[in-house]
Order: structure tokens, then sequence, then C-alpha cells
């Protein structure tokens, strides 16, 4: 009898897992469709990399907003990770304040461009109070001011191709995000913290700012924005520098 | 002794847990054991626990553990690992908890086997803190809380999340330590036996 009953539930078993493998295939089908498969979903974690960002794609399908704080509400201590790039290019427009950089946008855009500082901070603007986490654990809260990266995009003109928008700084730490978060409201670049300029340390002269991942998705010390249909001819084809140094594509954790 | 021997009253014809007990058990103890080391790993980032929305160094701390910054990447294949086993836990205690509701086995499944502190304690444990410990998670995560920003302020704040999120850890280590210790009391070989064939050994019946 006990036997039997083992029976049974192994073949309900195998057919709730048969259903549920066809069940799979057809979700990494449509899932693929949407957008909800991040660049590093190979390997051992890419299940769980792949469900992080699939679930918070779909949970923030509204384009929530990141928490906004008060003026009150900013640190005192807001940390620097790592050092300014150590070229000759970044450090000789360092010491002639910027006046020769220019932010290049291109790719699948209508009209490639670049831009002055100057030229950026006649841009409509936008400031925000947000908070950053390290992935190290530490946190802080800051003022932000820039121009919203869709702003720039619209500028540009973006091909209907377009599925992410990627970052290239004055260092190898490249990176990208998805379309909702190139459109997203509070996704700037920004030239501005606490009331002043963007200090060297925090990624002068401009920086990317996504507040709802972890600090590191926000690219400093920006030298070129491109708009690509895929990141798979990209450096290893993980979507950015983290994953080739082992941490994941996306960061909203 | 006698007060924390697990009492055993099955009986020959019934196994002493069911078969989805003792598969969700064992995925659960991997995947908890995956989710301490790859959390140990990433706390070894920044081994220090602050209270409110932000905290870094050069700024006060509520607690400094005293443990190493080990700053090698060692948070990377950490988070990777944690996410996986996360999911692999949630999933789990999904199964678990449902089948738990539709079999009675929190009320007089439990009552069959375990005296009502070891009742009190697994309850606490499945319904409270494994609850907690994936909201405290979630309330560190900034896609999250910019769809449910309550989930971070009720509890005090992003850094306040990942101190609640070390000590309902902390309590889980503790709970599985004081378990391993009463299964071991109770004869560790017959005990997790039970646990995997459902069944105890023949001629090692005991109470």
């Amino acid at each position: 009898m006990t036997r039997g009953i083992t029976r049974r539930t192994l073949i309900t078993k195998g057919l709730v897992a048969a259903a549920g493998a066809s069940g799979l295939a057809a979700a990494a089908r449509l899932a693929d469709r949407y957008g909800l498969i991040p660049p590093d979903h190979g390997g051992i974690y890419g299940a769980g990399e792949t469900l992080t960002y699939a679930a918070q794609r779909l949970l923030m399908s509204h384009h929530s907003l990141a928490r906004e704080f008060d003026r009150s509400d900013i640190s005192r201590v807001a940390p620097v990770n790592g050092a300014p790039p150590e070229t000759d290019a970044y450090e000789r427009l360092l010491s002639r304040q910027f006046a020769e950089w220019r932010l290049v946008v291109d790719g699948l855009v209508a009209r490639p461009s670049s831009f002055s500082l100057a030229e950026l901070r006649r841009f409509p603007s936008r400031t925000q109070i947000t908070h950053q986490a390290c992935e190290e654990g530490w946190s802080f809260i800051a003022e932000w001011t820039g121009v919203p990266l869709s702003h720039v995009l619209n500028v540009v003109g973006v091909s209907t191709r377009a599925k992410y928008v990627v970052f290239f700084p004055f260092d190898q730490s490249w990176d990208s995000v998805d379309m909702p978060d190139a459109w997203h409201a509070q996704t700037l670049l920004a030239y501005g913290m606490n009331g002043q300029e963007l200090p060297t340390g925090h990624g002068a002269p401009l920086r990317l700012r996504v507040p709802r991942q972890l600090g590191y998705k926000s690219v400093k010390y920006l030298s070129r924005i491109a708009v690509v249909a895929t990141l798979e001819d990209i450096g290893e084809g993980l979507g950015s520098w983290s994953p080739e140094i082992g941490y994941s594509w996306y960061a909203g954790i | 002794m006698p007060g924390v021997a697990i009492r055993d009253s099955h009986t020959p014809d019934r196994p002493r847990h069911s078969a989805p007990v003792r598969v969700t058990h064992w995925i659960t103890v991997v995947s908890f054991c995956a989710l301490l080391v790859s959390g140990f790993a990433i706390l070894l980032a920044h081994p220090r626990l602050y209270w409110g929305e932000t905290g870094a160094v050069g700024t006060p701390s509520l607690i400094d553990l005293p443990l190493p910054f080990v700053l090698t990447g060692q948070s990377g294949w950490g988070r990777y690992l944690h996410f996986l086993a996360a999911w692999a836990s949630v999933f789990t205690g999904i199964v678990y908890v449902l089948y738990g509701l539709r079999t009675r086995h929190f009320g007089q499944g439990l009552r069959r086997i375990y005296n009502p502190l070891q009742r009190l304690t697994y309850l606490i444990v499945v319904f409270a803190l494994f609850p907690l410990m994936i909201w405290s998670g979630l309330a560190m995560s900034p896609a999250i809380t910019s769809v449910v920003p309550g989930a971070v302020s009720v509890l005090g704040g992003q850094q306040s999340a990942r101190t609640i999120h070390f000590f309902v850890a902390t309590a889980l280590v503790l709970f599985v330590l004081v378990h391993i210790g009463m299964v071991s009391l109770a004869g560790f070989t017959s005990r997790v036996r039970m646990m995997t064939t459902g069944w105890t050994p023949a001629g090692t019946e005991q109470g």
C-alpha cells in the first residue's frame, strides 16, 4: 500500500515536472521577447539572476520612482570608492577644468552628436535627493543635478531597434542599462552634487545616476554613450564590466 | 536531557515525516547553507552595522563586528549565490507552507511529534523569522523600495533593514545550532535517516 502511494506520488510529480519544464520553455521565450533576461543569464548563477531581474522589471513596469529625501537628510559623509582614471586623456582634460571635454553620443541614433559641458547645462535639468547604497554595504544620501538621459536621447533620436544604452568612461568600468532605465525620469547625466560642481572623486565632469540600482551602476567619468541593439559584441558580452570581474549586471538587488 | 529529548510516538504504519516535509527540509538545508556562506561573504565587505537610512566609514556605527574588511571581490559571487539560494529557499518555503496548511501539518502534524516549546519555536521560525528575513532583504533593494517605499521606512531605513537582516540571520543560526544539538541528543544518525527516508531504521526504535 505504501509502495502504491509512493508510485502514484512519483507519477504525479513527474507530470508536474514535465508541465513545469514545458511551461519554463514557453516562459523563457516570452521573457526574452519582453526584455526580462539579463545579459549575464548564463552560468550557475544565471537562473537566480534572471528571476531577480524579471521579477523586478515586472514589478516596476509602472516606472516607479526611487525614494527622494529632504535637504536635511543629505549625508555629511559621502565616501568615494576608487580613484579617478589615470589616463593621460583624462588628466589633461581635468587640468583644464574639462573645457575641451565632450560627451559623444552615437550608435543607433538618428543624429550622432557630441556635447560640451556648457551645452549639457543648457538642457532642462533635474535635481533629486536620493539614497545610494554601495554593493559593499555602506550608503549615503546626496543631491544630484543633471540632465535627464531621456532628454539627451530625444535630442539625438533613438532607433526603435534600441535595447540598451552603453556608457563608456575614461577607465575600464563600462556599463549599460536597459531601455526602461534609460528612459526613466530619475536617470540623470549628473554634473552637480549637493549644490556644487560634481567633485572629481564622484565622477567629474559627468556621471550617470541610476537611483533604482546599487551605486556601481552609476558610471563615473563619462566619455561616450552608445545606443545598441545587443550587448553581445561589447567586452565579453555580459552587458558590462561588472560581470567580467564577478558582479551582476543588474544591480537593483 | 529528558527535557530536550524529542518525543517519538510515530506508529510503524506511518512515516515520522511525510515526503513533502523531507524534500523541502533538505532543499532548505542546502539553500540555508548557501545563504549563510554567501551572506557572510557579502557582510565581510563591510562588517559594520548602522541604524537609519545611511552609514559609512566616518559615520557612527551601531556595532563594529570583530571581523576584517575583505575588499577582494568576495561580495560579487556572494550576491550572485545569495539570490540564487534565496529564490530556491522562497519557492521551497511556499511549497512547504501550502502543503502544511492543506494537511494541517502546523497543528496536528507538529503536535504528533513535538512538545509545545518545540512547536512554538518551529512556528516562530517558519512564520516570523523567515518572513522577516525576506522582508528585510527586500527592504535593502533600491528597486523594490521604489515600488513599496513603506517596506523600508517601516523598518527605520535601508541600514536598519541591513542590521535587522543580520540579527534575524543570527537568530536562525542559533535555531539551527540548537536544532542540531537536539537531533544529536536524540540520536543523530537515526534522526537524519528518518528525515531522509521517513522511517526509523529497523531495530533502532527508540524514545
